[in-house]
């Protein structure tokens, strides 16, 4: 008995020992209450509505988000606009499209099942207009960073004047939470940069906190249909677990052998 | 391989069974005599079928959405996880199923080392064991290169560069392997490829090891040899179908707590980076399953030496059934050996997590101790353990410890024909 | 004894059968999604209309242009078409229906260029009617309202839903 529960604690030990080491030499990060964390956790529509608004007035400039369509705004589960809000907010972006019957690639407003306008044509030029540096494609970018949305949102505000003595090149920043604690980007949000149409007053860390929460999102649209998924999925495992149990009792009981 | 025969009641059936023997077979299954004190570690087998089959059929439907070109891998990955009808869930099925397979594959394996599974006359089963592993490890790799995320491209760049470390032929070798100078689109077309074509050889070698596996039957936790069928064995349906089932539903609550809750979390965020052949992350490391065989490989300061070193960390597992002479199965009756085992368990963890960590300073060090280590338990530990050690007494039978009488027993199987008659 | 013994299959009996219904009810439910990631996904759906620019159609020109993934005809009408196409008998019908329920401006008619038959694409222009359309693979002709008048199609060319946003541009779908 002694020897599986040592199996056991070894092998979850082992499970969590390629996560554990996470640590970094950086500070820790700022912990927030997500509301998407928990076990039920859902997004919170008015944070996602802001946290769109920031991205398309402050970051869409130089982040794009290729992997979205504008009709992922009215979609379940995201920062759910109405169809015609959405349809309104396409109308602002112009798209190319074409070739039309005169071969010639023309620009239109986009529809709803067009992906997000980018910023850049291509890579090259997005390295071009920011000093060398790309800035990467934001729709998946909160799971492509250790520490996921409390990173995000701690980049956000982590810009600081560097410590003595430490050299910064033109163009580069000094951010406490970045890895490295350099960064291309300079700071963005300073207070009511935005100006929040249900009034909710733009602080910094409201921005941060709305622009994370969208990220959140962005990177994984279908969050609210797994945890709501996964509470019924584990829910039916137990009842069946359950159920086999007994029936496994009553099987082996005709042999009378201790299962 | 039934000892006895069986004959189709209905006329269709013995019509049917006497062209194509599948009711024979389907009833040497049920009948199957399984040694009735396994426990719950010998469930591992059912939910490795359980895994294979649920990854082959994740991954055929993955297969209908995802599109293998270096431009096109990343985008549709996302197409996935955004647009398909459960895409993500099958997606994250798939994902986390992987690692999934390794535990229950690591267990089931573990399991085989505690109790001297490997031992004759199951030689076989174990061979065929370790080929699947082996197989395993590299439709895991290959399916780890196609979402073209930054860890898919240097993961491929660095365990496919181990092949340069061959002398002369290393690097036509290499460029084989990728098509052309570099990991590129040609690299992830065929690894798509194969790793479609992997798991069927797996699912192959899975009928070959359990053939083998019937021909001597089930070892047991005191490993020794049954009668069979006796009052020491139970038939496999529905005692240990329903105890497989029952671990199977336990295995799935794990499996069922990462997909829906933290389903990234066995994985690198990098690799929610499109793979970029100009940056390198900062720290690349391979999936936890192949943790201790990365630490083996980095702790041989010779790039040859620690591709053999690897390699051979995998090989000596195939000779194990030799290499370990004691005449005694199970380590409930090897009091030395129970210890070692229990040494080799936690080496093979200190080797994971220090595949984990930055190959420099007491990591390397405590890397390499632990990687001549797991040579010296198979290589050297194991054969003198054998002649040395002083074993417990093995008692003959199971049921006497087991059971008061055995008229019970007669009772039940009584039963149990009704049961099957009616 | 022998009441326990009466007892005890029931209870097993019970037990059982609930824990196999619940286990087919779970295969079921994750069979589900197996089925469903064929079907049109999101982005697919997201494409179901199309805008078509007809201003620079002539009458008597007809254009093909891609729905859904499959050909549609929009055909600008001249009189004579349309006179032509409405003076028929019905009763001179395989499939018998008005050109007024199937063109609602009489001056554009929009089909799917799908024949009826086994899917071809139809040529325009070609076959036994003036201004109507004969399928190469298996010679069902067609008239100018895209019924089928002769060959082994079983019924007229599908009108998909369509409406005019304005007087230059057709919505399909």
């Amino acid at each position: 008995m002694i020897n599986l529960l040592k199996f056991k604690i070894i092998i979850f030990l082992f499970l969590f020992s390629s996560i554990s080491f996470a640590a970094e030499k950086s500070p820790p990060l700022l912990k927030q209450d997500w509301s998407f964390q928990s076990f039920f956790g859902k997004f919170d529509r008015g944070s996602l509505q802001r946290g769109y608004q920031v991205y398309t007035e402050v970051c869409s400039s130089c982040h794009s988000m290729q992997y979205l369509s504008y009709r992922n705004l009215a979609e379940k589960g995201g920062p759910e606009f109405s169809l015609e809000q959405a349809k309104a907010i396409a109308s602002n972006f112009e798209v190319t499209d074409g070739p039309n019957s005169d071969g010639e690639m023309f620009q239109r407003p986009a529809k709803l099942s067009d992906k997000f306008v980018m910023p850049y044509s291509n890579i090259e030029e997005a390295k071009l207009s920011n000093g060398g540096a790309y800035p990467p494609d934001m729709t998946v970018l909160l799971k492509a960073r250790k520490g996921g949305a409390d990173y995000i949102y701690s980049v956000l505000l982590g810009y600081e004047d560097p410590p003595e003595g430490m050299k910064l090149d033109d163009g580069v920043y000094y951010n406490k939470y970045m890895y490295g604690q350099k960064i291309k980007m300079p700071k963005q949000l300073y207070e009511d940069l935005v100006t929040y149409a249900d009034g909710t007053p733009a602080t910094p860390e409201q921005m941060a906190k709305d622009v994370t929460t969208f990220m959140a999102w962005t990177a994984e649209p279908k969050l609210e249909e797994r945890h709501k998924f996964g509470f019924r999925v584990i829910i039916y495992l137990v009842i069946l677990t359950i159920l086999v149990y007994f029936s496994m009792k009553k099987i082996w009981s005709r042999i009378e052998t201790k299962v | 391989m039934s000892s006895h025969e069986y004959t189709p009641k209905s006329k269709f059936g013995k019509w049917f069974n006497d062209r194509l023997p599948l009711l024979t077979l389907a009833n040497h299954l049920t009948d199957y005599p399984t040694p009735k004190n396994l426990n719950y570690w010998w469930t591992f087998g059912g939910i490795l079928t359980f895994c294979l089959i649920t990854q082959i059929i994740t991954g055929i439907v993955l297969g209908m959405h995802y599109i293998a070109h270096a431009d096109l891998a990343f985008a549709s990955v996302e197409h996935i996880m955004r647009d398909v009808n459960y895409g993500w869930l099958i997606r994250y099925v798939h994902a986390n199923g992987a690692s999934m397979f390794f535990l229950a594959v690591y267990i089931h394996i573990f399991r085989a080392l505690y109790y001297g599974s490997y031992k004759s006359p199951r030689e076989m089963i174990w061979i065929i064991g370790m080929l699947i592993y082996f197989l395993m490890m590299a439709t895991a790799f290959l399916g780890y290169v196609l979402p073209w995320g930054q860890m898919s491209f240097w993961g491929a760049t660095v365990i496919t560069n181990l092949f340069s470390a061959i002398p002369l032929i290393g690097e036509s070798i290499t460029n084989w392997l990728w098509g052309g100078y570099s990991v590129d689109n040609p690299t992830l077309t065929r690894f798509f490829s194969l790793h479609y074509l992997f798991p069927f050889l797996i699912l192959g070698l899975v009928i070959l090891h359990i053939w083998a596996l019937h021909v001597p039957g089930n070892n047991n936790p005191i490993g020794i040899d049954l009668k069979k069928p006796s009052k020491d064995t139970v038939p496999f349906h529905p005692y240990i179908v329903i105890k497989d089932l029952f671990a199977l539903l336990i295995f799935l609550l794990v499996f069922a707590f990462f997909v829906f809750y933290s389903p990234n979390i066995l994985g690198h965020s990098d690799n929610y980076i499109e793979a970029n052949p100009l940056v390198t992350p900062a720290h690349i490391v391979p999936e936890w399953y192949l943790l201790p065989f990365y630490a083996i490989l980095r702790s041989v300061p010779d790039k040859l030496l620690g591709v053999i070193a690897m390699f051979a960390a995998i090989f000596v597992l195939v000779i194990l059934p030799w290499l370990d002479t004691s005449k005694v199965r199970s380590a409930l009756f090897r009091p030395i050996y129970k210890q070692f085992y229990w040494f080799l368990v936690a080496d093979v963890l200190i080797l994971g997590y220090m595949g984990a960590m930055p190959a420099e300073g007491t990591y390397l060090l405590i890397a390499r101790v632990a990687t001549a280590y797991y040579f010296i338990h198979f290589l050297i530990i194991l054969p003198m353990l054998g002649k040395k050690e002083k074993t417990l007494e093995v008692p003959l039978s199971l049921t006497e410890p087991v059971l008061g009488g055995s008229a019970s027993t007669a009772m039940a199987r009584d039963d149990l024909k009704l049961k099957s008659l009616g | 004894m022998s009441d326990s013994e009466k007892k005890k299959p029931n209870r097993r009996d019970f037990i059982l059968t609930a824990t196999t219904a619940a286990g087919a009810v779970g295969v079921g439910a994750a069979v589900w999604p197996l089925i469903d990631q064929m079907n049109p996904d999101a982005s697919v759906k997201a494409l179901a209309s199309t805008e078509v620019d007809i201003s620079s159609v002539q009458p008597g020109q007809s254009i093909t242009v891609l729905w859904r993934g499959k050909p549609v005809f929009i055909k600008r009408r001249t009189k004579e078409e349309i006179d032509s196409a409405r003076n028929v008998n019905l009763k001179d019908l395989k499939h018998p229906e008005k050109d007024e329920d199937r063109a609602k401006n009489p001056e554009w008619l929009v089909t799917l260029g799908i024949c009826t038959h086994l899917g071809c694409v139809p040529l325009t222009n070609k076959g036994d009617y003036e201004g109507g359309w004969f399928c190469p693979c298996h010679g069902s002709h067609y008239d100018t309202s895209g019924r089928i008048r002769s060959g082994p199609a079983p019924t007229n060319l599908e009108v998909p839903e369509y409406k005019f946003v304005d007087s230059n541009t057709i919505k399909i779908g």
